[in-house]
């Protein structure tokens, strides 16, 4: 478990440069990265400021007032969207949430079982089957999801939760990163002694390993969590029932009626502001305690 | 004796089972979509007659014709030429403001790292989808303060959703998605730079743009090129950004990209066959493109280590 202290040390130690310099010299800001910083993160959060502002903004507001000045239709804005078709919105949120988590989930199962195989145990094989994951990750979405579409059409499983859920539950990038942090994190005399113990190897899986590999496998989830839902391939291809669309389609589909009658551009600003709300919410929570740097699969030893 | 080699063969056998699931996986959701993209694209469908009742269609070998017809199909063509200049634009944009950011929090005495930082990714977090429809609107001249300051400034008005405007359009889309998570790969490697190396060069007297372009640099190469491997993939493949602009301006057509050639195929003409075998040209020309920049960088990195 300390791999984790020093994991979490490291990147803070880093961000503050200059503390062996003594105090004079600390109190010079160095301008122009500092300059370049802010106004990178201007960039970065302009859009999110102004998506916050519209939604406040009734239709005609909209159009006639400047960008950046609230407007007084927030209220009206959101119960709107609650009532469009019997609150789909909603029902879209959920289906976003129930897509990221639970195939997140089982996508994080596969990658830790499979990433402790290949980083524990010596087989035959080893290293043709580690090769034959990864250049999965390679392969465009398109060639995969237009055939995967069309099989499942035989196998009569289009248009369902599973259609979406089933071909993103590999992730090539996850298993990737459970091999690295299992080789980290797991030393093979615990493994060792696990078996001299007589501990079935399912069971020293279970009790001894997974518990090291916890912090690596947050980042797999949340990696997997945020790439299922952006997706919009897949379930743009998969799916033409509309209580089973996720958000990201969900929108689409309310922008797209929304260039025939704009009264609904309303809508899709303000659902689009609490697509994004949920999101953002666990990036700032989990940033105090997740390392950004472990998505790089950087492992400090 | 026994129970020493059951466990003997448990352990053998313990790896199998842990990648059974991954495996299975693999072979359903990767092996077998790709084997039959493959098939399809070899394939064309013939009417007998006049195409009524059960067998009047069926499957025959069709070789590479599907091939043929898609290379010589102008507007693949033209929208291959068009991500092109798409990804000329993204791919350095992209990556070297990421390295520029990444370069600039490594900075000593640089103020609001953490939080600079924090907000740089952010965009990570937002649907492509969302991002194109946020960007979207703050393109629409009626909406956007981008013309609000440029009519109070009596400045020309560029249309952003039409003719080359719609390139930067599209592209700062991808950029400002994008730059955040390549700007903590390349972060996190220098981050690896072991402290002795810019010390001696501080030592040394050489100002800080010198360490950053001679000695920094140099160091997070093979991250940069790990970067740009990917980026390269991803920008080839671009389909939710410009669908997602497509409601918002004329200029987007459906079939702006090879991607959304290939969708229209598929799902407007009902032309799986050759659906399949644009799919298939679109991943060969990503892996090819992707790999010959790889092996191009290689044999770069080796000279320099000959020299």
């Amino acid at each position: 478990m300390s791999s984790l202290a020093v994991r979490k040390a490291a990147p803070a130690a880093g961000t503050t440069p200059g503390t062996a310099q003594g105090p004079p010299l600390r109190r010079r800001i160095a301008f122009v990265p500092t300059l370049t910083l802010l106004l990178g993160a201007i960039y970065c959060l302009l859009p999110v400021a102004w998506v916050v502002i519209a939604a406040t903004k009734s239709g005609r507001e909209l159009f006639s007032t400047f960008t950046f000045l609230p407007g007084t239709g927030f209220a009206e804005n959101l119960s709107d969207l609650n009532a469009y078709r019997d609150g789909v919105y909603w029902k879209w949120m959920g289906n976003s949430a129930l897509y990221a988590g639970l195939g997140a989930l089982l996508s994080t199962a596969v990658s830790a079982l499979s990433g402790y195989a290949l980083a524990i145990y010596r087989f035959r094989g080893r290293e043709t089957v580690f090769s034959i994951l990864l250049a999965g990750v390679l392969m465009p979405p398109v060639i995969l999801a237009i055939p995967q579409y069309l099989l499942l059409a035989k196998a009569d499983l289009t248009d369902s939760y599973a259609s979406v859920l089933l071909p993103l539950i590999l992730s090539p990038y996850g298993v990737y990163l459970a091999r690295i942090y299992a080789t980290a994190a797991v030393p093979s005399d615990v493994v060792e002694a696990g078996r001299m113990d007589g501990a079935s190897e399912w069971r020293i899986f279970t009790r001894v390993a997974l518990p090291m590999m916890i912090p690596g496998l947050v980042t797999v989830f949340l990696f997997q969590f945020v790439a299922v839902w952006n997706n919009f391939l897949l379930p743009y291809i998969m799916l033409s029932d509309d209580e089973k669309f996720p958000i990201t389609l969900g929108l689409f589909t309310l922008l797209e009626q929304g260039a025939n009658t704009p009264a609904l551009y309303t809508l899709v600003i303000t659902g689009a502001l609490l697509a994004v709300i949920p999101l953002i919410a666990l990036f700032l929570v989990i940033q105090r305690f997740w390392s950004l740097d472990l998505l790089s699969g950087a492992v400090k030893s | 004796m026994t129970s020493a080699r059951r466990k003997a063969y448990g352990v053998k056998g313990a790896p199998y089972a842990f990648l059974l699931p991954a495996t299975i996986l693999f072979a359903l959701f990767f092996a077998l979509p790709i084997g039959y993209a493959i098939w399809l694209s070899l394939h064309k469908v013939q009417v007998k007659g006049l195409g009524l009742g059960s067998g009047a269609r069926s499957e025959v070998w069709a070789g590479l014709e599907n091939y043929t017809d898609a290379l010589t199909d102008s507007e693949l063509l033209a929208g291959a030429l068009r991500v092109l200049g798409y990804g000329a634009i993204v791919v350095p944009v992209m990556l070297g403001l990421a390295l520029l950011f990444a370069l600039m929090l490594d900075t000593e005495r640089v103020r609001l790292a953490p939080v600079t930082r924090l907000a740089i990714f952010l965009p990570y977090a937002i649907p492509g989808v969302v991002a194109a429809l946020l960007w979207g609107f703050l393109y629409l001249p009626d909406v956007s303060p981008f013309y609000f300051v440029l009519d109070k400034l009596g400045l020309p008005q560029p249309d952003l959703l039409d003719g080359g405007g719609l390139y930067a359009a599209l592209s700062n889309i991808a950029v400002w998605g994008g730059t955040g998570f390549n700007m903590i790969v390349i972060y996190t490697s220098l981050q690896a730079i072991p402290a002795e190396v810019h010390e001696a060069a501080k030592l040394d007297g050489a100002p800080p743009l010198q360490i950053a372009l001679r000695i920094k640099i140099p160091m997070v190469a093979p991250s940069l090129v790990l970067t740009f491997f990917f980026s390269i993939i991803a920008t080839l493949q671009v389909f939710s950004e410009p669908t997602t602009l497509k409601p918002l301006t004329n200029s987007v057509s459906t079939t702006w990209s090879p991607l959304m050639k290939v969708y229209v195929d598929a799902f407007g003409k009902g032309d799986i066959h050759s659906a399949a075998a644009g799919a298939v040209i679109i991943a060969l020309v990503t892996l090819v493109l992707s790999f010959g920049f790889l092996r191009a960088a290689n044999s770069r990195t080796k000279q320099e280590e000959a020299r």
